[in-house]
């Protein structure tokens, strides 16, 4: 029953000193108290950060967006993408669900085209002309729980949650290299647990990813 | 008043090359650690890594506030303070690793209704900082006596372009690695607790990458013992 919706927000910035070719993402996962009763109003909680850093994480790590490819003019212009997350019911197995939401966001995100005016050096938008982004790796999350250290559950519900010992989250892209293996703690995990979790999640991954082409085939063909 | 540094241990453990899964080599940085270095905490440790340096101290079994309340076990908190600033999203998610690996460890059952708590402060930044919070939160748990149903470990591996496995590595190192995973490993059955992963890499280079951080344990665990028996030795 997890409900997470994804908004994408491009603004136009100047890129850091450091990376002056590089545009930037930023997510930010919400965990509101109208969710769940487990959250309380007022500022983002432990739980709430530490998923937007896994975002954050599996974004630079999977490269599904290339940073070069948010750059419109070098050490001048960029596009930065603000990714909120916004979870709207809390039923366990929150990381897997922003994933998917993020990446599904991400594919039907249009951008318009932006030159830069060399007389006046201000940006000169085109509205019309709008192009989707680059997508170059699909990542897909598949959340385990580990009751007992030996009982494993595949996409734990909001029960099963507060009852486990151990999580295990792995995300995987379609080419089945590994973006991030994120087991915050619990209960330690044998070599061929690890190996079965990994091998349903390139399963999963597969699955996500024909769902996700679907759903874009179709919002295409309905306008 | 009695010397902060009256029962001082400082072990250093040079790190010597050692040969693991054929060809790679597992090298660790020399490490040391002190302990109960600080008065006030009931635990205390500052774990040392090369040049990276994390400052722990342990405070409880304490009261605990009745929002945090947890009725049938203890309430670990854990705050990371960063060495300039403000403590960010990173440090909360690495908080996150920490805690919850301490959890695992530690009998919090024995203490129901109140409240732990750990500091780690950053004294200095040189990669492999999440293995080293891990490292310096276990020797502190440890000083601060606290029950635990095993110890942990922190190891850090990178991959570097040539896909070679560095254990323990620097800034420098980790800047230009491929893919960067921090593995916690337990003492009992050496497995793996904790796993937290940067960039992509298949799943024979994870295998080999758990494999050699299980080697890099068996050191970091027989220093602890030593450490713990030079210290005892010396006290009693």
């Amino acid at each position: 029953n997890t409900t997470v919706i994804c908004g994408i927000k491009a603004e136009l910035a100047n890129p850091t000193v450091e990376a002056p070719g590089k545009g930037y993402i930023v997510p930010n996962v919400d965990l509101p108290p109208l969710c769940s009763s487990r959250f309380r109003p007022g500022p983002p909680g432990e739980q709430a950060q530490a998923a937007s850093q896994f975002i954050a994480d599996v974004i630079e790590s999977s490269e599904v967006i290339q940073a070069e490819d948010l750059c419109i003019e070098r050490g001048k212009l960029c596009w930065v993408l603000y990714c909120d997350l916004m979870c709207l019911d809390y039923d366990g197995n929150v990381l897997d669900a922003c994933v998917i939401a993020l990446l599904a966001a991400l594919k039907n995100t249009q951008l318009p085209e932006v030159t830069v005016n060399t007389e006046t050096c201000t940006p000169v938008v085109n509205l019309e002309k709008r192009h989707g982004l680059n997508i170059h790796k699909h990542p897909v999350g598949a959340s385990f729980c580990v009751f007992d250290d030996s009982i494993l559950l595949v996409d734990p519900t909001a029960e099963e949650e507060s009852l486990l010992t151990s999580q295990l989250t792995v995300v995987t892209d379609e080419a089945a290299r590994l973006c991030a293996v994120h087991k915050p703690g619990g209960t330690s995990l044998s070599g061929e647990k690890l190996q079965e979790c990994i091998s349903r999640a390139t399963v999963r991954q597969k699955e996500i990813q024909k769902l996700i082409d679907k759903v874009i085939h179709s919002v295409k063909t309905s306008q | 008043m009695t010397s902060l540094i009256s029962d001082e241990q400082i072990l250093l453990f040079s790190g010597s090359m050692m040969e693991v899964c054929g060809s790679s080599k597992v090298t660790l940085r020399e490490f040391g650690c002190e302990q109960s270095l600080l008065s006030r905490p009931d635990g205390s440790a500052s774990f040392i890594q090369g040049e990276t340096s994390v400052l722990a101290a342990a405070y409880g079994p304490a009261e605990v506030k009745v929002s945090k309340e947890i009725y049938d076990r203890a309430t670990l908190e854990v705050l990371i303070q960063p060495k300039v600033g403000l403590p960010s999203v990173r440090e909360r998610s690495r908080e996150q690793y920490v805690r919850e690996t301490c959890e695992a460890s530690l009998l919090l059952s024995l203490h129901p209704r109140s409240s732990l708590t750990l500091i780690l402060q950053v004294l200095h930044d040189d990669g492999s900082l999440l293995s080293c919070f891990l490292n310096a939160a276990c020797m502190a748990l440890m000083d601060a006596g606290l029950p635990m149903s095993c110890l942990f470990c922190g190891v850090t591996c990178a991959i570097d372009t040539d896909g070679q496995i560095i254990t323990d590595p620097t800034a420098a190192q980790e800047k230009e690695s491929r893919a960067l995973m921090t593995f916690a490993i337990d003492s009992k059955e050496r497995r793996v607790m904790m796993s937290s992963t940067k960039g992509s890499f298949s799943v024979p280079e994870l295998q080999q990458c758990i494999a050699v951080s299980q080697k890099a344990s068996e050191k970091i665990f027989q220093f602890y013992r030593d450490s713990v028996r030079r210290r005892y030795s010396k006290n009693l």
